[in-house]
């Protein structure tokens, strides 16, 4: 039976393991390698590496870590951050990544999803979404905008841009399907309204999301303990959660987090 | 040492296989040419891209790799490269194999998500097959792919696996072995396996 997969997140500066609690207020937490060995020790399914250098040598220290992880991880690893080219994406993998995630380039230009799942496969391109909730009143349905009754009220939920600095005004239920025709073979979804708050991922959107798309959908932002991720792969139908603060700080292992899975019926690898 | 070549088809992170048969202890070399594939003790045809361009990729070395087989040199296929060595693929078209095994590539049922992408269990058919030995049956392992083998009588399927379909997760004739999952990602399951068609190479 396929496994429910749970992702710790690394967040990576300069070649350096940072989380922030909703992307601000930067904290250094390790070395990247060594948390990739502690979290592949302790069961880990697969590893995100986000990277948010923002400077100029980025590219070259980026590859440098992608190439030392292939080294010593035999599991799959995602990298995002910054990609913007299929060149890019090229480097990535050919470096030792498994996937990149691809998030404000997809938007800005649709057609690099295309064009990366043709030439590298689906398998390989998951395109990450940010996304917050408008609110809008009783009798407002805006144009172009799928409005959902949820329990905090109605909403929609828009795109953000630049690391979620930058909201796009555009659709993110329909854009998470138009990504899949183009060739996403998996969704990351974060949800800014609960990213570092510890309340639990938002599982209205997952649900809807899951109900839209066929391909993984991977859950990220907002578990401050088991039972948020236990919701997000079971009420929320996603196949994978992501998480970074609960595994990073040593509150939970990602042992104890697969084994209450597990308790509660969830497959998982153990 | 065992000196193991790894075909580069074209496209795709051939890094973590080379690593992951590093660290089982063999000499691990990745080539796109005939030249090559001289003097290797072993063949691994890894799992990237589309079916039909590394069929085409392929079409230059598949006769050196039907007499290194010949030779008794040891081949394994991994998740594309497993379906390479069948008669034909469907995906995208209609693509003749490299014909090692009987059977046909077709895709997955539409019924589950596509591609199959995550940790997934070994039902264990032949315990006796040299990739699994040490390997508990119920094992996971992970897959990403989209079509799997429908494998006509003859064949010998050493393990299943179930996903909107049953279908073989490992297949072998000796010398030739191959998986639908990727061993270089599986942990320590799939070092196992790795180490296994070492151990087999050595012999």
């Amino acid at each position: 039976m396929l496994a429910k997969r749970i992702i710790p997140c690394l967040d990576v500066k300069k070649g350096r393991v940072v989380k922030g609690v909703g992307f601000k207020g930067l904290r250094d937490a390790g070395d990247p390698v060594e948390l990739a060995l502690a979290y592949y020790e302790q069961g880990a399914d697969e590893l995100v590496f986000l990277d948010i250098t923002a400077s100029y040598e980025r590219r070259r220290t980026l590859i440098d870590l992608v190439e030392r992880v292939s080294e010593v991880l035999f599991i799959p690893f995602t990298v995002g951050g910054g990609i913007r080219t299929v060149s890019d994406i090229r480097s990535v993998l050919s470096a030792g990544a498994d996937k990149v995630s691809i998030n404000t380039a997809a938007v800005k230009n649709p057609a690099i999803i295309e064009e990366a799942s043709r030439r590298f496969g689906s398998q390989c391109i998951v395109v990450s979404i940010d996304v917050k909730r408008v609110y809008v009143a009783e009798d407002e349905t805006p144009a172009g905008k799928e409005v959902l009754e949820t329990r905090r009220g109605r909403c929609w939920w828009d795109v953000y841009i630049y690391g979620g600095r930058q909201p796009v005004g555009m659709d993110a239920l329909r854009w998470a399907e138009r990504a899949v025709e183009l060739g996403a073979g998996e969704l990351l979804v974060s949800s800014l309204d609960f990213d570092g708050t510890k309340q639990g991922y938002d599982i209205e959107l997952l649900r809807e999301l899951s109900r839209r798309v066929s391909v993984p959908i991977i859950a990220s932002s907002g578990a401050g303990n088991p039972r948020h991720i236990l919701e997000a792969l079971t009420v929320g139908g996603a196949d994978a959660a992501l998480a970074a603060s609960i595994f990073h700080y040593g509150q939970y292992t990602v042992e104890e987090v697969k084994r209450y899975l597990a308790e509660h019926g969830v497959p998982v690898r153990l | 040492m065992v000196r193991i070549a790894i075909v580069d088809y074209g496209v795709g992170n051939l890094k973590s296989i080379r690593n992951g048969l590093r660290k089982v202890g063999a000499e691990a070399f990745v080539t796109g040419s005939v030249e090559g594939l001289k003097d290797v003790d072993a063949v691994v045809l890894p799992g990237v891209g589309a079916f039909g361009e590394a069929i085409r990729n392929l079409a230059d070395m598949s006769g050196v790799l039907r007499s290194l087989v010949d030779a008794g040199r040891p081949l394994l296929g991994i998740c594309l490269g497993l379906q390479l060595l069948f008669t034909a693929s469907t995906e995208g078209g209609f693509h003749r194999g490299l014909g090692f095994f009987r059977g046909l590539i077709v895709k997955l049922p539409s019924r589950v998500k596509i591609p199959h992408i995550g940790w997934n269990t070994l039902e264990i058919l032949n315990p006796g097959c040299v990739l699994l030995e040490d390997i508990p049956d119920g094992s996971y392992v992970y897959f990403v792919h989209s079509y799997y083998a429908k494998v006509e009588e003859g064949v010998n399927v050493d393990a299943e696996t179930v996903y909107g379909v049953r279908f073989p997760s490992v297949v072998s004739k000796e010398p030739v072995f191959a998986t639908q999952f990727h061993p270089e990602r599986s942990g320590k399951v799939g070092l196992r396996v790795l180490e296994n068609f070492v151990n087999y190479v050595r012999r």
